[in-house]
């Protein structure tokens, strides 16, 4: 029976748990002794007010988007995949290798080959936890935990080790100037919009809008979706059906694992222009807030990553200007992942008896639509 | 390597054994309870940080240590919330409550003490102060002229905090409450087959809350030791991924606390040896620093994909109870 109609379910839901995290960090901006509304005026001017400000939180918000993605890939398996961190520092490993090696004449060609090597390198960062977990029943959580920090490790030894550029710091030579990807100030100056030069969203916000699209359509169009969807709703239905759980595993975690590694061509490839040490920055981890929050699918994501995208350039303006840290902005994740993942009941629960308490009264519109929907696929 | 340079290695490792031994047998009370925690990172660092700072304002160690327990309970409470309470995902929960330590200690420690997100540096008695035993030597020129039984005494036995020894201790403790009482027997049932200990008329949800309180005192303890023990104050993230080692131990381990102790001394070892020297050289291949931090998430992998013997968790680990109605 439905005991709530689908609204509640997609909107309702994910926005009393971001109130509730809102709340929360407004308290604790109280306590340690600032003006939450000066807070969120900083932030909302800082991150939304100029095309600079803009300019930052699209950047964050296309790391968001790919991991958010990747996570939600996962999701849809019924599989946790916490290792899109070290699956996008091995992203960020593949463009190095790519870029670093090889001359390219232009960007378009360059881009195309950091994507494919950023995804190869990701998705066989995450080919051995799916195997372990589809042959031998590892569990997956567990071993892309160890695989995060065994990635960590690697590209500490490549940078400090063999591909490290002469000098001081443990990174990569930067790249040639043939494959600097332009900003969005190069591309809104065709058009005659004055974009800022400084801020570092690139072409790759556009690879990450497609790459939604690619994963609704792969997710909801397609016979391996339905197969991936199947499978996170019942493995024993999709095993009695004929689909096998190793190649759902395995696919859906290679995908997940391609997914986080693209993610490098915009923090690696579009901002710093060469591999530094940790270029991940955590994005890997938001992801699972955003999949979390964006309830599986892939607008969901996207609406979600814009917003850890604000929250990130907001944070840091408010480290510059405020007394408060930036890690603020781990703060709010960590309480939107509590909220939307593990106490999701405590919000359902009360809802739904005011759901069916408002319907014993009024009586239900005849033939409820009961089309299977994509929040429910998302659960 | 000289005798005494090993007995120093040994030394260093046994003390970066501590913290991981403590949380690991914090999970161990957890896991076979059936309650996954991949939280333990983030209870020890919120003892840490709350440990740290109430012994820099008191001057207390012991105060200090109580507030890190207590921190650590909170976040045992909200897990437990979530996943018994609310049957919510308790790996989820886990992930949610790393993030919550990672950023509110920092946000709160840089409000209070104004020093760039760390506590202040801990003075005498803010700290566990080593504890020599009866007839060590405690100056490293008069153990360097010892003989060798002596040297072994007073570098490696002698000379370590109270919770180096506790942890020692708590080993056969959690074994005999395991494995010896009629607690350790529920505990133990309610994380293979919850609905035979609730046919049998005792309460799922209060065992696991025990063992999940259990959880949060040892990792407060270990949080605690690590800020005021085995360095002096709270610094960002000083955990640095021991909450992962000590799961990672847990399940080399295969949820046996005397096992436990073993993978913990190994990877404690293979940290003192990171410390302690850079690359290796081995003669014919010099091995990376980084492969002695990778070591135990590689071990661990190793055993988790079932080549070196067969990991099996808890049955009913990590789901939540549903009585039957």
């Amino acid at each position: 029976m439905d005991r709530m109609p689908r609204w509640a379910d997609v909107i309702l839901i994910p926005l009393i748990s971001l109130i509730l995290a809102a709340l929360l960090s407004a308290l604790v901006i109280l306590f340690i002794g600032e003006s939450p509304i000066e807070a969120i005026k900083l932030m909302i001017s800082g991150a939304l007010g100029s095309t600079y400000g803009w300019g930052y939180t699209l950047y964050y918000a296309t790391n968001f988007m790919f991991t958010g993605l990747a996570v939600s890939v996962a999701f849809h398996a019924r599989m946790f995949n916490i290792g899109g961190e070290g699956q996008a520092l091995l992203g960020g490993l593949g463009v190095a290798v790519v870029l670093v090696y090889i001359p390219w004449p232009h960007w378009t060609i360059a881009l195309l080959a950091a994507t494919a090597s950023a995804a190869a390198f990701g998705a066989a960062w995450a080919a051995l936890p799916a195997y372990l977990q589809a042959r031998r029943g590892s569990h997956i959580v567990i071993t892309t935990i160890m695989f995060n920090f065994i990635a960590a490790a690697l590209l500490n030894w490549a940078l400090v080790g063999p591909m490290k550029a002469p000098g001081q710091e443990p990174a990569t030579v930067s790249f040639p100037e043939a494959t600097n990807l332009p900003t969005l100030h190069d591309i809104f100056g065709i058009i005659g919009i004055d974009w800022s030069r400084a801020a570092p969203a690139n072409v790759s916000l556009f690879v990450a809008i497609a790459a939604c699209v690619a994963v609704w359509a792969l997710i909801w169009r397609t016979r391996l979706g339905y197969e991936i969807r199947a499978f996170g709703y019942s493995e024993p239905a999709a095993r009695y059906a004929g689909i096998s759980p190793f190649k759902i595993i395995m696919v859906a975690m290679l995908i997940s694992g391609g997914l986080a590694g693209c993610m490098a061509i915009n923090n690696v490839q579009g901002e710093a222009e060469r591999l530094v040490l940790n270029a991940a920055e955590g994005a890997g981890f938001i992801g699972i807030a955003v999949a979390l929050m964006g309830r599986s699918h892939p607008l969901g994501v996207f609406l979600a990553a814009l917003l850890f995208g604000f929250l990130y350039q907001g944070g840091a303006e408010l480290a510059l200007w405020m007394n408060i840290q930036r890690e603020l902005i781990v703060v709010i994740q960590a309480l939107v992942i509590l909220f939307t993942g593990a106490l999701d009941n405590m919000i359902r629960m009360p809802l739904e008896k005011i759901f069916l308490a408002a319907r014993r009264k009024s009586p239900p519109p005849p033939g409820p639509d009961r089309k299977s929907t994509s929040a429910e696929a998302a659960e | 390597m000289d005798f005494l340079t090993t007995l120093q290695v040994l030394d260093s490792s046994l003390r970066q054994a501590t913290p991981l031994l403590i949380a690991c047998l914090a999970g161990l009370f957890s896991e076979r309870a059936g309650i996954f925690d991949i939280g333990l990172e983030g209870k020890m660092l919120a003892a840490a940080f709350l440990s740290a700072a109430i012994a820099a304002v008191t001057g207390s160690v012991w105060l200090g240590l109580l507030a890190g327990i207590g921190a650590s309970l909170l976040f045992s409470a909200i897990h437990g919330l979530a996943s018994i309470t609310f049957r919510g995902n308790q790996l989820i929960s886990g992930v949610a409550l790393n993030f919550l330590a990672a950023g509110i200690t920092v946000v709160i420690a840089q409000a209070w003490f104004a020093e760039g997100g760390r506590t202040p540096q801990l003075m005498a008695g803010g700290r566990f102060e080593p504890i020599v035993l009866p007839g060590a030597l405690t100056t490293s020129a008069e153990i360097a002229e010892a003989g060798p039984l002596m040297q072994l005494y007073s570098e490696l036995i002698s000379g370590h905090g109270l919770p180096v020894y506790a942890a020692l201790l708590f080993v056969p403790l959690t074994w005999w409450v395991l494995f010896r009482t009629r607690f350790g027997l529920r505990l133990r049932a309610v994380g293979e087959a919850p609905e035979a200990v609730d046919t049998a008329g005792i309460s799922v949800i209060g065992l696991r809350f025990a063992a999940v309180g259990i959880c949060g005192v040892l990792c407060g303890i270990a949080g605690a030791y690590l800020a005021t023990g085995l360095q002096a104050g709270f610094t960002k993230d000083m955990t640095a991924g021991r909450g992962y080692i000590a799961l990672a131990a847990l399940i080399f381990a295969k949820w046996r606390p005397w096992y436990a102790l073993m993978a913990c001394l190994l990877f404690g070892f293979l940290q003192a040896v990171a410390i302690r020297f850079q690359n290796i050289d081995l003669g014919v291949i010099e091995v990376p620093v980084q492969v002695m931090d990778a070591l135990p998430y590689i071990l661990t992998v190793i055993i988790l994909a079932g080549f070196v013997g067969r990991a099996i968790p808890p049955r009913a680990g990590g789901q939540p109870y549903v009585k039957e109605r």
